[in-house]
């Protein structure tokens, strides 16, 4: 077994981990801890991709921005015992587990049952560069339009928060 | 070095996870937290996609940072939709929040 594949075995095991006790926890702060520890194996997952910039960003959007987000709003919203904030809906519960069981089954066998191209692509030096000319040149309009819905997310965040009259 | 097929199933494995998740929660956040997964699971599909199949341009990695901007968004608004929500009925419970079922 080669060095890259046991690094990847790690950051697998770890990333799936943390997810499931995203899920799994009963006390939502530790919840979203373990959504944190998600994010960064996932940002692991994508430098063992050669993918170093959507890296960084993973990290700092989500390891860092959206966390401090959810975080927040779990304090906000808190108003009785940690310990049991975060249960599972005693009547959709088993039917959850079975819908998503069937559905990362059937991905599963898919996936492995299909032929693949195994051959991974050159390193690519200087990746920022082309991913900066792809969003300034063919996707500018995209890029203009992503910086809009973040402007207007934001203020709809703001009036929402606080509400329309103040 | 692990194939396209470790990386999609691993992928395959954590959207079924946000799934459980969206499915069974019975907190609003702990909802949003799981569909932040699922989004994540996209993603990595992106990157090995684009790293897998050769090509001469990174359009998947601008595809997940087009993913990841509009989930900042969408964390953002739902955030704040579920703090108003709680401010009228002062629960973060989904079985609380049934005013157009009949």
């Amino acid at each position: 077994m080669s060095l890259n594949l046991l690094v990847f075995l790690l950051i697998a095991a770890v990333t799936l981990g943390a997810a499931a006790g995203v899920v799994a926890f009963k006390n939502i702060i530790h919840s979203a801890l373990a959504l944190i520890l998600t994010f960064l194996g996932v940002a692991a997952l994508y430098f063992q991709l050669d993918a170093g910039f959507i890296g960084m960003v993973q990290i700092l959007v989500y390891a860092g921005a959206v966390s401090v987000l959810f975080v927040f709003a779990v304090m906000l919203v808190m108003d009785r015992d940690a310990e049991e904030t975060n249960l599972a809906n005693p009547r959709t519960r088993w039917a959850a587990a079975a819908a998503a069981l069937l559905l990362t089954g059937g991905l599963g066998t898919a996936i492995w049952s299909s032929k693949w191209t195994n051959s991974p692509g050159l390193v690519n030096e200087d990746e920022v560069r082309q991913l900066a000319g792809l969003l300034l040149g063919d996707y500018v309009v995209a890029f203009e339009t992503a910086a809009i819905l973040l402007l207007i997310a934001v203020v709809g965040a703001i009036i929402l928060a606080k509400g329309a009259g103040e | 070095m692990p194939s396209l097929s470790h990386y999609l199933l691993l992928a395959a494995v954590l959207f079924g996870i946000g799934v459980y998740g969206v499915l069974s929660r019975r907190n609003v956040i702990a909802v949003l937290m799981s569909v932040e997964l699922m989004l994540n699971a996209v993603n990595i599909n992106f990157i090995a996609v684009m790293k897998f199949v050769p090509s001469d341009r990174h359009v998947g990695q601008v595809f997940a940072l087009f993913v990841i901007v509009v989930a900042a968004a969408e964390v953002a608004v739902g955030l704040a939709l579920i703090i108003a929500m709680y401010r009228h009925k002062k629960s973060v419970n989904l079985n609380d929040f049934n005013l157009l079922k009949w």
